[in-house]
């Protein structure tokens, strides 16, 4: 299912309703990629609360996204990896490193609100 | 076992149904929520490893119990190119496909019991347990 993506000015929010195939990670990657330009967008939330599984490439689909977006000064936010999750995705390995996260919605957007314009950081 | 579950792995979509047929049975089996995910993290990189370099194969989930202890048994199945250097593809960071690397050692952390068979030429079969963990 395809993922919806919300303009709240100067912000993208993308909220994940179900589990993602392929296909649809990359069409959520292009659709921000676009919209962030189309929109200007500061940044963009991408939030995962619904995602059972995280392996590597959707791990690896998302980073992507995060670097490609920082590089045109739009930062990313990943809220909401549920806690199971989180311990699969260290036990496989996959720990996003370069990839600011955050605990939900609210906090993604609140961070992205609290950072200055105009400075796409490196994450943590 | 008559509780065997089958799920050919053609395509991206079969990734998603044998994560989800895999957390059903774990489910059914009284896994706790932290070891479903876990299961379905795995399966999810053995399907992938199937799609990326043999194409398609198949998973079987199997209800399996050992000393009174009931797990679930995955078997990754294709009849692809085969491994080459088995130690090496069980090293984090090594990948032929384009991947992180992480595959099939990071499955075999994810899992309780994990076995490796590979032939070059003639295909890889992946069999890997995990166990219920009594409270």
């Amino acid at each position: 299912m395809p993922v919806p993506i919300l303009a709240q000015a100067p912000y993208l929010i993308a909220s994940v309703q179900s589990a993602l195939t392929d296909a649809d990670l990359i069409g959520l990657q292009n659709g921000l990629l676009d919209e962030a330009e189309r929109r200007r967008c500061r940044g963009v939330v991408v939030d995962v609360t619904a995602l059972d599984v995280m392996d590597s490439f959707s791990t690896r689909t998302l980073q992507s996204l995060a670097a490609m977006l920082r590089l045109r000064g739009v930062e990313t936010v990943i809220a909401g990896i549920q806690p199971n999750v989180a311990m699969a995705m260290v036990q496989l390995g996959l720990t996003m490193p370069d990839v600011r996260t955050a605990l939900d919605l609210d906090e993604g957007l609140a961070y992205l609100q609290a950072r200055p314009h105009g400075s796409a950081g490196r994450g943590q | 076992m008559d509780s065997d579950i089958r799920v050919p792995i053609d395509g991206e979509l079969d990734i998603l149904t044998a994560r989800q047929n895999a957390r059903e049975l774990a489910v059914a089996l009284g896994f706790d929520a932290v070891r479903q995910t876990l299961i379905a993290t795995a399966i999810s990189e053995l399907a992938r490893n199937i799609l990326k370099y043999a194409g398609h194969g198949e998973i079987l989930l199997r209800s399996d119990a050992r000393n009174g202890t009931r797990g679930v048994t995955v078997v990754a199945t294709d009849e692809g190119p085969g491994i080459a250097d088995l130690a090496l593809a069980m090293t984090d960071g090594f990948s032929t496909g384009h991947g992180l690397g992480l595959g099939l050692p990071g499955t075999k952390r994810l899992m309780d019991d994990f076995d490796l068979v590979s032939t070059v030429g003639s295909g890889t079969v992946v069999t890997t347990t995990m166990w219920v963990r009594r409270a």
